[in-house]
C-alpha cells in the first residue's frame, strides 16, 4: 500500500526533532539593511502619529472646556439648562438623555432591518444581487448625512408624523408615545422630535450595522450549515439554528458600533430637532437635542466662556463613544477570526 | 428551495411534470410555480382586504397606513395559505423569507427616495453657471437660478485635496506598519485606529478649532477645515487599507523575501503593486465620505459667499456648508440654491463612488478575476 504523500512529508518533519528548539530555531527575520531601518521607523512614527492624534483630541479638549468644568462644578452633569454665556448654569442632565434617547429610536429602527438585510446578503440573495447589494449598501454609507438631513426634514418628516400622531392616539398610555396636549393631538406638536430625528438617523447607523453582520454571518460554518440543510432544515431553520447563533457577537458588536455613529450625528440631527432642554419621556412629542448638534447650533453665538462650555460637552461626548467603539470592537473582534490569505 | 426528500414527495403528491430524477442536480434556489401563485394571490387578496377595511374600521390613516395594512394582511394571508399547502415548518420559512426581504427593500428604499428627491428639487435650478460664479452679486431675493457655487465647490475641492495629501500617506504608512512591519505597537494601533474612526465629526472640527484656531493664533481658513477632515479621513483610509493589504498572499511575501529581498523591497515591489487597486479604492471610498462632512467645517472654514482661491488665508466655503447654511433661510430662491448644492454634493458622491467601484474592480474583499484565474489553473478554485 502507498503511504499517502501527507503522511510522507509529516514523517520526514518529525524525525529530526531538536533537542533544544531555543539553539536550533533558525531565526526567520531577513537581512535588514539600512533603508529597512528607515522603512520600519517611518512606518512606526506614522503609526504612533494615530496614538498621538488621539491623546491630542483628549488634551485639547479638556484644556479648552476645563474653564468651564471649573465652573459648573458636579453641575455640568446635573444641570439640565444651557446658559453658558449669561452666566447662568450649564450641564448636560437633559442633553444626555435626549442624545441617547435619539441614538436608541435610530438602534431600535436600524438593527433588525441590518439583520435582515445581512441575513439577505449572505443568505437569500442570488449571488448575482449579492455584490450588487454590498456596493449599494456601501453607496448609503457614502451619501452625506446632511443630504439625509434634508431628505428628512422636507420629504419624510411631513409623511412620518402621521405615524407619530398615531402612536400618540393609540398607544399614547405608553409614556414614550404621551402627548402632553391640552387641545388634542393635531399634526403640529409632532415635527422636530426625537422620533423624527432616530428615524433619519437610522439610515445612517443601517450600513455600519449590516456590513460587521454581513461579515460575520459569512463566517458561520459550512459544515455545520450543510449538516442542518441535509438534516432536512428548511433555509429559516438554518438560519435561526447556525446562522444567527454563530453571528451573536457580530450581532452586537455591530449594533454597538452604530450606537457609536448614532450618539456623534450631529447635521441631521441639527436639521431636524427644535432644541429642548427639559428631558421629556415623550419621544414623539416635538423638542429634543443632542450633544452634538448643541455644539453645533451654539458654536456661532457663543462667547468666551460659551466656548469652553461646549469643549466640555465635546469631551463628554468624546469619551462616550469612544468607550462605546472600544466596547463594540472588542466584541466584534473576538467574534471573527482574523486569519490572512494565503495562497 | 428543497431538499431530495420533499421534492420527491411533493412530486409524489403533485405530479410535477418534469420527472423527479433522483440523479439530477438539486437546485436550492428555484423558485416554484406554487409559491409565485401564493404569493401574487395573497398580494391581491390583502390589497382587496385592506381597500375594503381600511379607514373604515382601522384607526389608521394616510398613505403609509395604507401600505401597512396591506403589508400586515399581504404577511398573515401567505402565511395561512403556505402553511395549508405546505405544512407549518415551511410556512414559518415562507414568514422568515418574507421579513428578510422586507428588511432589505426597507435598507435600499431609502436610498432610492433620497437621489430621487434631490434630483426633483436640484435640477430645476442647475445651470452652467453654477460651475462658473459665486454668489458675489446674489442677493436674498435675486431668482434662485443667479449666481452660483463655484466657491463652494473650489473650497470642497481644495479642503478635501489637502485632507488627502496629509491623511493618504498616514494612513496608507500605519496600514502598512499593522499589517507589514507587524511593529509592538500594532495590536494597541489598531484598537485605537477603531477608537478614532468613531469620532464624531463634530469633536474633530472642536479639535481643530481648539488646537488650531484657539491655541495656534490661526484663523478659520480652508486648511483648517481640511485638517479637521484628515483627523476623520485617516481611521478610514487606514481600515479600509489594511484590510485590502491583509488581502495580499503571503506566499507573495515569503517568495519575494526568499529571492533575497528586503522588506522594504517586498513592501514597495511586491505587496503595494499587489494591492494597489483596492488601495485606490480605499482613498476615493474615504474622499467620498469626507465630502460630505458638515458639521467639522462649521467650526473651521468660516464660509464666504465669494470666491477664495487660497485655503491659506481668508475664510472660504464649502459645499456642504454652503447647502446647510443656505437651506435655513426663509426665501424659497435661496433653498432652491441649496438643493442645487446638495444635488451637486450627491452627484460628486456617486461619481467617486462608481469610480472607486470601476477600479477598485468588486471592492477589496473580492478575489480579483486575474488570481481567480490563476487559482483554477493550480486545481484550487
Amino acid at each position: 500500500m502507498k503511504v499517502p504523500k501527507s503522511l510522507q512529508v509529516d514523517e520526514i518533519k518529525e524525525s529530526p526533532s531538536p533537542p533544544n528548539d531555543s539553539e536550533v530555531r533558525i531565526n526567520p527575520v531577513v537581512r535588514r539593511n539600512r533603508v529597512d531601518q528607515v522603512y520600519r521607523s517611518i512606518a512606526a512614527v506614522s503609526g504612533s502619529f494615530v496614538f498621538l492624534v488621539m491623546a491630542l483630541i483628549g488634551g485639547f479638549l479638556l484644556f479648552r472646556g476645563i474653564d468651564a468644568l471649573r465652573l459648573s462644578g458636579w453641575g455640568f452633569i446635573t444641570e439640565s439648562q444651557w446658559a453658558p454665556d449669561m452666566g447662568g448654569a450649564f450641564g448636560i442632565a437633559s442633553l444626555l438623555p435626549y442624545t441617547f434617547s435619539i441614538a436608541f429610536v435610530a438602534l431600535f429602527i436600524a438593527v433588525p432591518v441590518s439583520i435582515a438585510t445581512a441575513l439577505f446578503i449572505t443568505e437569500y440573495a442570488p449571488r448575482r444581487i449579492r455584490r450588487f447589494l454590498t456596493a449599494t449598501i456601501d453607496l448609503l454609507a457614502a451619501v452625506p448625512s446632511l443630504i439625509y438631513g434634508l431628505w428628512g426634514l422636507f420629504y419624510l418628516q411631513p409623511r412620518i408624523i402621521t405615524l407619530s400622531k398615531w402612536l400618540a392616539d393609540n398607544l399614547g398610555f405608553v409614556p414614550f408615545f404621551k402627548v402632553n396636549d391640552d387641545f388634542g393631538t393635531s399634526l403640529g406638536v409632532f415635527p422636530s422630535s426625537t422620533f423624527v430625528a432616530g428615524v433619519i438617523v437610522s439610515l445612517m447607523v443601517i450600513p455600519i450595522c449590516t456590513s460587521v453582520m454581513r461579515e460575520v454571518f459569512g463566517q458561520a460554518p459550512p459544515g455545520e450549515r450543510e449538516g442542518a440543510m441535509a438534516l432536512g432544515g428548511t433555509r429559516w431553520g438554518v438560519v435561526r439554528d447556525v446562522v444567527l447563533p454563530f453571528g451573536q457577537g457580530g450581532i452586537i458588536g455591530g449594533s454597538m458600533l452604530g450606537l457609536g455613529r448614532a450618539l456623534g450625528e450631529t447635521i441631521a440631527v441639527t436639521l431636524i430637532i427644535s432644541p429642548s432642554f427639559d428631558a421629556k419621556w415623550s419621544i414623539v412629542e416635538q423638542g429634543s437635542n443632542s450633544i452634538a448638534a448643541l455644539i453645533a447650533l451654539k458654536f456661532s453665538e457663543s462667547t468666551e466662556t460659551g466656548i469652553s462650555a461646549l469643549m466640555a460637552a465635546g469631551l463628554a461626548l468624546f469619551i462616550i463613544t469612544l468607550l462605546v467603539n472600544t466596547a463594540a470592537s472588542s466584541v466584534v473582534n473576538r467574534s471573527r477570526s482574523g486569519s490572512a490569505t494565503e495562497i | 428551495m428543497s431538499f431530495a426528500l420533499r421534492r420527491n414527495k411533493s412530486a409524489n403528491d403533485m405530479t410535477i411534470s418534469d420527472t423527479p430524477d433522483t440523479e439530477s442536480k438539486i437546485r436550492i434556489r428555484t423558485i416554484e410555480t406554487v409559491d409565485v401563485t401564493v404569493m401574487i394571490g395573497s398580494a391581491i387578496s390583502a390589497f382587496a382586504l385592506s381597500q375594503l377595511l381600511y379607514e373604515t374600521i382601522l384607526p389608521l390613516s394616510g398613505a403609509l397606513g395604507f401600505l401597512l395594512t396591506c403589508y400586515v394582511f399581504f404577511i398573515s394571508i401567505s402565511w395561512l395559505a403556505v402553511r395549508e399547502i405546505r405544512g407549518t415548518v415551511r410556512a414559518k420559512d415562507h414568514l422568515a423569507r418574507l421579513v428578510v426581504w422586507t428588511g432589505a427593500s426597507l435598507a435600499i428604499i431609502p436610498l432610492v427616495l433620497v437621489v430621487l428627491y434631490v434630483i426633483g428639487k436640484g435640477y430645476h435650478s442647475l445651470r452652467p453657471q453654477f460651475f462658473s460664479q459665486d454668489q458675489r452679486y446674489v442677493g436674498a431675493l435675486s431668482d434662485s437660478t443667479e449666481g452660483g457655487g463655484a466657491h463652494a465647490i473650489i473650497g470642497t475641492l481644495q479642503q478635501v485635496g489637502i485632507a488627502s495629501l496629509i491623511a493618504v500617506p498616514l494612513g496608507i504608512t500605519t496600514a502598512i506598519y499593522m499589517n507589514e512591519v507587524k511593529g509592538r505597537l500594532a495590536k494597541p494601533l489598531r484598537t485605537v485606529v477603531d477608537a478614532m474612526s468613531a469620532v464624531p465629526s463634530i469633536v474633530a472640527g472642536l479639535f481643530i478649532y481648539a488646537a488650531w484656531i484657539l491655541a495656534l493664533g490661526n484663523r478659520q481658513t480652508g486648511l483648517a477645515g481640511s485638517l479637521a477632515l484628515s483627523v476623520l479621513f485617516l481611521p478610514t483610509v487606514t481600515r479600509t487599507a489594511e484590510v485590502v493589504l491583509r488581502l495580499v498572499p503571503g506566499g507573495l511575501r515569503e517568495a519575494s523575501l526568499a529571492l533575497g529581498g528586503t522588506e522594504w523591497r517586498t513592501t514597495s515591489r511586491v505587496v503595494l503593486p499587489t494591492s494597489r487597486s483596492g488601495l485606490v479604492t480605499a482613498v476615493i471610498l474615504g474622499v467620498a465620505r469626507v465630502i460630505g462632512e458638515t458639521a467639522p467645517l462649521i467650526l473651521t472654514v468660516g464660509g464666504a459667499f465669494i470666491m477664495n482661491w487660497n485655503p491659506l488665508s481668508g475664510k472660504q466655503d464649502s459645499l456642504p456648508f454652503f447647502v446647510y447654511r443656505l437651506i435655513r433661510f426663509p426665501q424659497e430662491a435661496q433653498i432652491a440654491r441649496a438643493w442645487t448644492g446638495a444635488l451637486v454634493l450627491l452627484i460628486l458622491v456617486l461619481v467617486l463612488f462608481v469610480a472607486a467601484r470601476a477600479i477598485g474592480g468588486r471592492g477589496p474583499e473580492n478575489i480579483s478575476r486575474l488570481k481567480k484565474r490563476r487559482l483554477k489553473r493550480k486545481g484550487l478554485a
